[in-house]
Parts: structure tokens; C-alpha cells; sequence
């Protein structure tokens, strides 16, 4: 008689995604490390910029939105620069590459974890960014609310896959902002543009076709940086 | 110790594996592992050979070697790692290194634990990767290896001596076939390192087969079944160890 042997179940991938998110935050929770430095470098960008220059309320408004993604991109670097860091200290990479889970949890993860503490920084970075401005969205301010998680979330992506793509190199803290500014440009342009609109209320995209770019951006390289994760994670 | 010159270009005595692709017979004699003429080059330096050799399973291998011998270099490419630069791998009667990662085990010089997590922590998050009823309990995987579970204290506090049992633990947690240590004793006092001999002969298991590297020759004999010495990218010789 033929005894069918069932093979030994395998954890679903959102379930994966969840393993590496807890353990993700866990570490983060227990070091600070790269939620304290993009604070501090945060408010240090959009306060030397309020120091730096002086401008009216409407001056404000037009520059505003590229203060804002500028700090929000400058801090992330150094906290992306981080992302495998702890994978890379003591070869635990290789213990994960090892593992015969499904490897693309592990990048969605990393980008949902950092989408976190960006997102955490942007929150307290806000309310100072408000003051120091003295802004007034003059559009319709809700939608901020969509802008900037969806440019956040094109920073990360992008900066979580190229910080993969850099680990073995000795220059990685260089090259990542080297590879991840010019590829991020399309999606800071959208951000600035669409963030401008909605704070000086100019109408100037009734459409809303920068916010349906920042959903494109999102969509194309997020499925091309998971298509492309797993050659990523065993090169050598 | 018996020991014989190894002349690279013949297969080894052991029996030949099915080609591959056919399903492996469950067979105590099916190789664990069949190099054919594996050969690794970084840039112009070959670190390995045209190795030819066949891995049975239940023995214990201990490579030996001067540094840059390619021991590591082996383990790493045996355990999926790194891909050979010519010949072919293959593991289990019919299987690519990726394709069966979920039985290998690795242990390399670094513990490849988080440093910021404890002992229980670490494991329970790795062994959440594998299938649930592959696993054994990180609580019972950690006192396999002499380690308390209860202890609060996290990886990163550990002392050299309980990184590498919290490593070995994370490695026989997913219960593999092969099992593949780098260097075990590395960076141990000496009292430190009898133990974790003792503690590979405890866990030695019929059917699980150890490759592990040292330059301690002594220190791995009482558990070694064969001794392979690497020079230059190739076996130079192959030894059959008598165990106590």
C-alpha cells in the first residue's frame, strides 16, 4: 500500500511578513537607533532652514513642501543605511537565506518597519514644521494625508531595496544616496509639486495627477524590487 | 588514524549516487552530498579545485587545513551559500544546495543570532521560518546545548562560549540532515571547547551527518569518522578516524 507522506506545512506569507515585522520592531524598540537619529537630523534640516532664510507667509507656502520631503529624505538615509545592518553583523543573512521561507516577507517587512518610523518622524516633525512656517493650507489639507504616506513609501521601498543591493560593498553609506536620489527623483518632483499645490491652494492640479504619478511609482517599483529581492539576497 | 594520499581525479570508494533528477531512494547509503569536479575561483585565486568526493550519511567529516585551504569555502558552498565556479552539488541523491536548504544546517564563526534579542527570542523567531512540525521547541533546542531558556540576558551580553551553543542550538532547532560547522571551537578556552566536543558527540544522531572545520586536529578526533586535510583548494588526503 502506497502511504502518501503530506509535505510539512510552510507558514503563509503574510504570516512571514508579520514574523519579520515583530522581530523588526522588537530590535528597534529595544535600540532607538535609527528612529533617534532621523529625529534629531529632521529637526535639524527644517530648523536651520527656518533660520537660514526669512520668508513671508506665501514664500513659506512655495517652499514648504520641498522642506519638508528634503528633511524627510535626508533623515531616512541615515536610518535606511541601517536597514541590514543588524542582518549583516554576525551573518545572520545567511541564516535567513537559509531558511526555506518565502525570502520577499523578509524585504516587505523591512520597508513596512521603516515606512514605520518615517512615518512616526514625519508625525512629530509636523506639528514644528507647522510653527516654524507658519503654514495654512489653503487647498485641501486632507489630502496630505494621501501624499505623503504614498512618497514615504516610494522613499522606503526604494531605499530598503538599495540598501540590499549595496550590503556587500565597503562604500555602502555612499553609494546608497548615490543610487537612491536620481531613481527617487520622479516621486520627490510629484511630492514637492503636489504638497505646493495643496499648501498655496493654487489649483493648479485639479486632476490630482501628481498624487495618481505617486501611486504609479509606488506600484511599478515595489513589484519590480520584490521580483527582483531574491537575486538581490544571493548575490555574491 | 589510518590515512591515504587522495588523488583528486578518482571518485571516492563510496557508492555512486543516482543521477539527478530521479528521486532519491531513502537508503542509508544514498550520499548526503556528491561533489563532481567542484571548483570555486574568486577573481583568479582557486579556492577549490575539481573536488570529487561523496559524503555518506550518519559519519562525522573533519576538514582540515591551513588557513585558505577552502575549507570555509566548501562548508559555505555545501550549505547553499556560495554557487560553485564549475562542477556540480548535489545533496540528498537528487537536490540543488537551494533546494534543500530546509534540511542544512550552518554554523559559521559568527553566531549569526541578533544581538538584541535573548536566546529564546532568536530561536523562536528562526524556527517561526521553518515548517512548525519540522522544529524542535527553542526552550528544548537551547537546554539540548547547555543553555538556560530563561535566561533574560540577550545575545549580544552573551560570552563567546554561549554564542556558539545559541548558535548550535538555532542550527539543530530545524532538526537538519546535514549538518555543516565552521570552525565550532574558534575564539573557545579550552575547557570551553571539550565541552562542545561532548556536546557534538551527544547529539550525533543516526542518519544526521556533521561536516565540520577545525584546526584543532586533536580536540575533533574522539568525534571525527573521517578526516579530510585540504591543501590548496584540494583533498590532499583522507582519513578514516577510530572512535573510542
Amino acid at each position: 500500500m502506497a502511504v502518501a507522506i503530506a509535505p510539512p506545512e510552510q507558514p503563509g506569507w503574510f504570516h512571514l511578513v508579520g514574523i519579520h515585522l515583530r522581530k523588526d520592531l522588537r530590535i528597534e524598540w529595544r535600540s532607538r537607533e535609527a528612529i533617534h537619529s532621523m529625529i534629531f537630523f529632521a529637526l535639524l534640516v527644517v530648523v536651520l532652514f527656518s533660520m537660514a532664510f526669512d520668508p513671508t507667509a506665501a514664500a513659506s507656502r512655495e517652499i514648504a513642501g520641498g522642506v519638508l520631503c528634503v528633511a524627510t529624505l535626508f533623515a531616512s538615509v541615515s536610518a535606511l543605511n541601517q536597514a541590514w545592518s543588524r542582518e549583516i553583523r554576525h551573518d545572520v543573512l545567511d541564516a535567513l537565506r537559509m531558511t526555506p521561507a518565502d525570502r520577499s516577507a523578509i524585504f516587505v517587512a523591512k520597508v513596512l518597519a521603516n515606512f514605520f518610523f518615517v512615518t512616526v518622524v514625519q508625525a512629530l516633525l509636523a506639528p514644528v514644521f507647522f510653527i516654524f512656517y507658519n503654514l495654512r493650507p489653503l487647498g485641501n489639507g486632507w489630502l496630505l494625508l494621501a501624499i505623503v504616506p504614498l512618497g514615504t513609501w516610494a522613499l522606503v521601498a526604494n531605499g530598503t531595496f538599495f540598501a540590499a543591493l549595496s550590503i556587500r560593498s565597503r562604500n555602502r553609506e555612499l553609494l546608497l544616496p548615490l543610487i537612491l536620489f536620481p531613481i527617487f527623483l520622479p516621486a520627490l518632483l510629484a511630492m514637492v509639486l503636489a504638497v505646493k499645490t495643496i499648501l498655496t491652494g493654487d489649483g493648479s492640479d485639479p486632476h490630482l495627477l501628481w498624487l495618481k504619478m505617486l501611486a504609479g511609482y509606488d506600484i511599478i517599483f515595489m513589484t519590480v524590487s520584490l521580483l527582483l529581492f531574491d537575486t538581490v539576497l544571493h548575490a555574491e | 588514524m589510518t590515512e591515504t594520499e587522495h588523488d583528486p581525479s578518482q571518485p571516492s570508494s563510496h557508492p555512486p549516487s543516482p543521477s539527478p533528477g530521479q528521486p532519491a531512494p531513502l537508503s542509508a547509503t544514498t550520499p548526503v552530498a556528491q561533489l563532481d569536479d567542484l571548483s570555486r575561483l574568486f577573481g583568479s585565486f582557486a579556492a577549490l579545485r575539481r573536488i570529487q568526493y561523496t559524503f555518506l550519511p550518519g559519519k562525522c567529516y573533519v576538514l582540515l587545513g591551513e588557513n585558505g585551504a577552502g575549507k570555509s569555502t566548501l562548508l559555505r558552498i555545501l550549505a547553499g551559500l556560495l554557487p560553485p565556479s564549475h562542477g556540480t552539488i548535489t545533496l540528498f541523491g537528487s537536490f540543488t544546495p537551494a533546494q534543500a536548504c530546509g534540511r542544512i544546517g550552518y554554523m559559521s564563526h559568527a553566531p549569526m543570532l541578533y544581538d538584541e534579542l535573548t536566546g529564546v527570542e532568536n530561536l523562536a523567531y528562526f524556527a517561526a521560518l521553518y515548517p512548525r512540525s519540522q522544529t524542535l521547541a527553542p526552550e528544548l533546542a537551547l537546554q539540548q546545548v547547555g543553555l538556560d531558556p530563561a535566561l533574560p540576558r540577550k545575545v549580544g551580553q552573551y560570552s563567546q562560549g554561549m554564542r556558539q551553543r545559541a548558535s548550535l542550538a538555532r542550527v539543530l532547532m530545524a532538526q537538519p540532515e546535514l549538518l555543516l560547522l565552521d570552525e565550532p571551537f574558534s575564539n573557545m578556552d579550552i575547557q570551553s571547547a571539550h565541552q562542545m566536543v561532548a556536546l557534538l558527540d551527544k547529539l550525533r544522531q543516526p542518519g544526521r551527518t556533521v561536516v565540520l572545520t577545525t584546526h584543532q586536529r586533536e580536540l575533533a578526533l574522539p568525534i571525527a569518522d573521517c578526516m579530510l586535510t585540504l591543501h590548496a583548494g584540494q583533498i590532499a588526503s583522507e582519513g578514516s578516524a577510530h572512535r573510542p
